[in-house]
């Protein structure tokens, strides 16, 4: 913008609104490629609500590993392990996974059973920036765990 | 065109009954968020793999909901108890309405 005040002298009128026009253009399209770049923590608030109601949420019983720091936020290891005894009495009945600052606050949704034998799941995500993930077990006696990682992404899912 | 390419699963052939046992699988695929651009800044349409099912003889054992966030070639890992010789059935179905399968056979003895 600074570069449009300093404009030089000779030039006509025509041509200085034609770069004053140019600059708002372009000022325009910036906030037309934010918008979608990112979801809210309202919208990350919405949709835990929109899944699990006003359920109590306790943080503990998931471990979600992930690297700390993803070079590469396009593919992004994850696993989810719930510590639970996977008998017909007590088991894993899901596993989702959230996103703070991706375009969308779901990543994945996984249903599991007694059947399982392991509550342990592994797949590879897209974390478009540095943000927190979280993961959430719905358990077969209907109470919620979480757990939360922090990840540092340094090439940031332009691909995503 | 069906945007699901080559199914890539790895069950383990032989259990014992009761042991838990392992299961792999990947699919090739894009897995367009809808969020990207094309050279001319227009978005490239979503096309996701949206439900992907593993059944053990007859059951479903696994089932998951992608959103656009799954990488590409959407991989799973998970487990499951041998109870039977039988067949695993995958399925990927993306929102195009393209169905992939993958069957893989284990032999369970006591």
């Amino acid at each position: 913008m600074a570069a449009l005040r300093d404009l030089p002298t000779g030039l006509s009128r025509t041509a200085r609104a034609r770069r004053r026009a140019l600059g708002a253009l372009a000022a325009g399209a910036c906030l037309l490629i934010i918008r979608p770049a990112r979801a809210t923590p309202e919208e990350l608030a919405a949709a835990l609500r929109e899944t699990f109601g006003t359920r109590l949420i306790t943080p503990g019983r998931v471990k979600l590993e992930l690297p700390k720091l993803a070079e590469n936020g396009a593919v992004v290891p994850v696993t989810v392990v719930v510590d639970s005894p996977m008998t017909d009495r007590d088991y894993v009945k899901s596993i989702h996974l959230f996103a703070e600052k991706n375009p969308l606050p779901r990543i994945l949704d996984v249903h599991l059973g007694p059947h399982n034998g392991k509550a342990r799941v592994a797949s590879r995500i897209r974390i478009s920036d540095s943000q927190q993930i979280t993961a959430v077990a719905v358990l077969s006696d209907g109470t919620l765990w979480s757990a939360a990682v922090q990840v540092e992404v340094t090439v940031t899912g332009c691909g995503l | 065109m069906s945007m699901l390419g080559a199914a890539r699963v790895r069950v383990p052939e032989r259990a014992k009954r009761g042991e838990v046992i392992e299961i792999r699988a990947m699919i090739e695929h894009p897995m367009e968020s809808g969020f990207r651009l094309n050279n001319v800044g227009k978005p490239i349409p979503r096309q996701i793999v949206e439900s992907f099912v593993c059944t053990y003889a007859g059951g479903e054992i696994f089932r998951a909901t992608l959103h656009p966030a799954v990488s590409t070639n959407p991989y799973f890992l998970f487990y499951t108890v041998a109870t039977q010789s039988g067949e695993l059935v995958f399925t990927w179905k993306d929102d195009s309405g393209s169905v992939a399968t993958h069957v893989a056979r284990i032999d369970v003895s006591d």
